[in-house]
């Protein structure tokens, strides 16, 4: 186990710093200078100079990318050039609404998708089953930011229960917090779990094609008991797959739907940042947004180990 | 039906627990980059800040007229060149440090130093020296005359700060304003509150929010939903019939300082050549841009001059819509390859780009259309001047001395009319300023320097009970000093 988290973690390093310097080059090349922007069509060329000064845009590009991954390592992550506040500040706020936006749709998608891909596996063939793949088919074709826009139309324009988007931010406790976080994680939830259902009723079907669950069956195991005891447990490895893409997708992919309900999440600063030419706030979030889906492929990879003991032994 | 009723009611009785109210919600497209006016061009911090948290000597008013702020009046030397401002007595900062002299000088010497990074610092451009001749007053000494030394100390970047709180400007502004500073959710909201030492008369509202909604579709719900009072500047123009219809809430249309051209490249060939430039501009037909891209808001222009303003000269009769014409000059050119238009992501530029290429094509003129960012455009189009053709809304006030400058994007460099910008800068004299900024005006019509479009409005849509919201945009603001909710 410990051979294989090490081995896991080297490949984990060593990506992280391909990735910085994948990054860094191709947003240095992008067109459009920081200061330029900032300062407007009317600006005289020495204050955007001076500008360019103050914000360390005159060094070369080695001597730059070196004092950005050297901050990085240290955790100073430098200072956002429009903002002007630490770029580290800026992700942390955010995070603590895409992170928990993110954890709420994976948990809304995966409590839906368990029991749906369950029962229809179960009923494979049955009205149900059809009932089903049909449902989560249309869940996958629907675009996310328009059921969004259906659900603001019909919850907060219409009925008022919800508004129709924006954060109170969490000071004003768990509940506010939850609420406003509801619509987008509903919305982002609802083609998770359909894509969720799908792989999990085929690769439950295809496990109790398998030959131990005929032994389980032959062993006196009921149906019931040989799919919760056997056939769940090794359905679970293309399962986590998804689930770990699904993570890394709502942490960082929700931009579209941080836009519909104007959240002020990581995906709406990526893009903001990138039309403003904030470069140090969109490097340093690639980064980190690199690092978390990494970071959670690793994670899938030890529960893979943890579901199939088979793959501790492997390497 | 039934449900229709009871929304209703609902509204009605929503209606009366707000009737009291005191505090308002506006909604903005964009959020700004930081709080400090004299550090950065962005719309939006002046549209959250000016008139509200900072102060200058002197503001712009709703109509755009000039008007005293912190210096309740100024005299000017018999040869123009000396401004002595007499200030307001008992302002204080919102940190409770008295606002005096040495904090108008700190703040023009700061605008005008060599390392500031003033986004408008042409504006401060012929200061010599500045002074405090006592706590009350300012001695401001230029190197020629200037008689629109007073407009220039209306602007958003000119805004007095105090040396104090300079360092955290940008995200906690310190000003002298009605409102002050009081939070900041970066990328959701920034609120202010009511200043109880504000030396003028008290806002009636004592909270307001400007909350950051960008896309159109979510601006309309947050509406709809209550969530926002006011959306001065509202992104979703073709909603507004829907709003005019229900008797909740109430659309504003003004104008603003936006002339909206399609600028051309005037060194460059073919668009050097004037003929060529001539029928681009009667190739043109601007209600039909007017109609398609901007939902009917806009006003046709002629030339680069607000129409609101009194020395405005209507000039599109020398570039009307006229096919006929236009042809006529391009087969007089002879063969021109397809002109590159440069298009910002302004829905203007990009819905209206598209309906002037299909113009264009009529008359035989083939045009590449090139989607830029502002980034983009900015290094591109703006400061490396590599374009044939590209629309954008030039917003500043009174600013059609950019055609002074031959090393603008367009390039135009045609010496009699810098002469006549050159006079206006040093003339005071009303009636002669008149008749020198219809002249520019002319000139530049004349010259088809560019092809003028529309004055670019000011669509808003708010709460059918709040009143005292700028009709107009003089400039890019909104201030909060005369709001408030009726009943």
């Amino acid at each position: 186990m410990l051979r294989y988290a090490l081995s896991r973690a080297v490949s984990l390093g060593l990506s992280l710093l391909v990735a910085s310097v994948v990054i860094f080059a191709v947003i240095e090349v992008i067109p459009g200078d920081p200061a330029a922007y900032m300062l407007g069509m009317n600006a005289t060329p020495d204050a955007v100079a001076a500008l360019r000064e103050q914000l360390g845009l005159n060094g070369t590009l080695v001597s730059r990318y070196l004092s950005w991954a050297g901050g990085m390592l240290t955790g100073d992550f430098g200072v956002s050039y429009t903002y002007k506040v630490p770029v580290a500040d800026l992700v942390a706020q955010r995070l603590w609404i895409s992170l928990p936006l993110a954890l709420y749709a994976l948990a809304l998608s995966t409590l839906i998708a368990f029991p749906v891909g369950l029962l229809a596996a179960a009923r494979r063939g049955g009205v149900t089953d059809y009932g089903i793949m049909g449902t989560t088919q249309l869940g996958i074709a629907v675009p996310n930011f328009w059921f969004a826009m259906l659900l603001v139309l019909v919850f907060a324009v219409n009925l008022r229960w919800f508004s129709a988007g924006g954060f109170p931010g969490w000071q004003g406790g768990l509940l506010p917090g939850l609420k406003a976080l509801t619509l987008p994680a509903v919305a982002l939830a609802l083609p998770q779990a359909s894509i969720l259902a799908r792989v999990m009723r085929s690769a439950l079907i295809e496990t109790l094609g398998q030959d131990y669950i005929r032994t389980a069956r032959a062993k006196g195991l009921s149906r019931r008991q040989a799919v919760l005891r056997h056939a769940l447990r090794n359905a679970l490895i293309p399962v986590l797959t998804i689930i770990g893409l699904q993570f890394s997708f709502l942490l960082a992919g929700a931009i579209i739907i941080e836009n519909v309900f104007f959240l002020p999440g990581l995906g709406r600063l990526v893009f903001q940042a990138i039309t403003q030419r904030d470069l140090i706030v969109v490097e340093s979030l690639v980064m980190l947004l690199v690092f978390a889906v990494i970071v959670v492929t690793f994670l899938v990879d030890l529960a893979y180990a943890a579901v199939d003991p088979r793959l501790r032994r492997r390497t | 039906m039934k449900q229709l009723t009871l929304a209703a009611v609902l509204a009605l009785t929503a209606g009366i627990a707000h009737a009291q109210q005191d505090t308002i919600t506006l909604g903005m497209v964009l959020e700004p980059p930081n709080l400090d006016p004299t550090g950065g061009a962005a719309a939006a911090i002046d549209e959250v800040v000016y008139a509200n948290v900072f102060e200058g000597l002197t503001r712009f008013g709703p109509d755009g007229a000039v008007q005293p702020a912190l210096a309740h009046s100024w005299d000017v030397s018999e040869d123009g060149t000396v401004y002595t401002f007499n200030l307001n007595e008992g302002v204080t900062f919102h940190d409770g440090t008295a606002m005096e002299a040495d904090d108008v000088v700190f703040s023009l010497d700061r605008a005008r130093a060599e390392d500031s990074t003033n986004a408008q610092k042409a504006l401060f451009a012929g200061i010599e020296s500045v002074e405090a001749v006592d706590p009350l007053t300012v001695r401001v000494t230029l190197a020629e005359p200037n008689g629109n030394f007073p407009f220039n100390m209306a602007w958003g970047d000119a805004v007095i700060v105090a040396p104090e709180s300079i360092e955290t400007a940008a995200t906690e502004p310190v000003g002298t304003g009605p409102f002050s500073f009081s939070e900041w959710v970066q990328g959701d909201r920034v609120t202010l509150t009511r200043f109880p030492d504000y030396w003028g008369e008290a806002p009636a509202l004592a909270e307001a929010t400007f909350k950051f909604i960008s896309d159109p579709n979510a601006a309309f719900a947050a509406m709809m939903a209550g969530d926002v009072d006011a959306f001065p500047n509202f992104p979703a123009p073709e909603t507004l019939a829907q709003f005019q219809a229900d008797s909740r809430f109430k659309v504003i249309v003004g104008s603003t300082e936006g002339e909206t051209i399609l600028a051309m490249n005037n060194v460059e060939p073919p668009l050097d050549d004037i003929r060529l430039r001539k029928a681009i501009s009667h190739a043109i037909n601007r209600q039909d841009i007017i109609d398609g891209a901007m939902f009917g808001f806009g006003t046709p222009i002629g030339s680069h001059f607000a129409p609101h303003n009194p020395d405005y000269v209507d000039l599109t009769g020398l570039s009307g819509h006229d096919p006929e014409v236009a042809k006529a000059l391009v087969a007089e050119v002879g063969e021109v390859r397809p002109l590159r238009l440069m298009l910002p992501p302004p829905t203007y530029a990009r819905r209206g780009g598209e309906i002037i290429a299909a113009q264009l094509r009529e008359v035989g003129i083939e045009t590449e259309i090139t989607n830029l960012e502002w980034a983009q455009w900015l290094e591109q189009v703006f400061t490396g001047k590599d374009f044939d053709l590209t629309i954008v809304s030039h917003t500043e006030p009174a600013d059609i001395n950019i055609y002074a400058r031959p090393d603008y994007y367009f390039q135009y460099d045609n010496p009699e009319f810098q002469e006549v910008i050159a006079e206006l800068g040093v003339t005071a004299d009303p009636d002669r300023r008149s008749e020198l900024n219809k002249a520019a005006q002319k000139m530049i019509a004349e010259d088809y320097v560019n092809a003028y479009l529309f004055q670019l409005a000011k669509t808003g849509v708010a709460d059918a009970r709040i009143e005292g919201l700028w009709e107009n945009a003089p400039t890019q603001a909104n201030d909060l000093t005369a709001v408030r909710w009726t009943e």
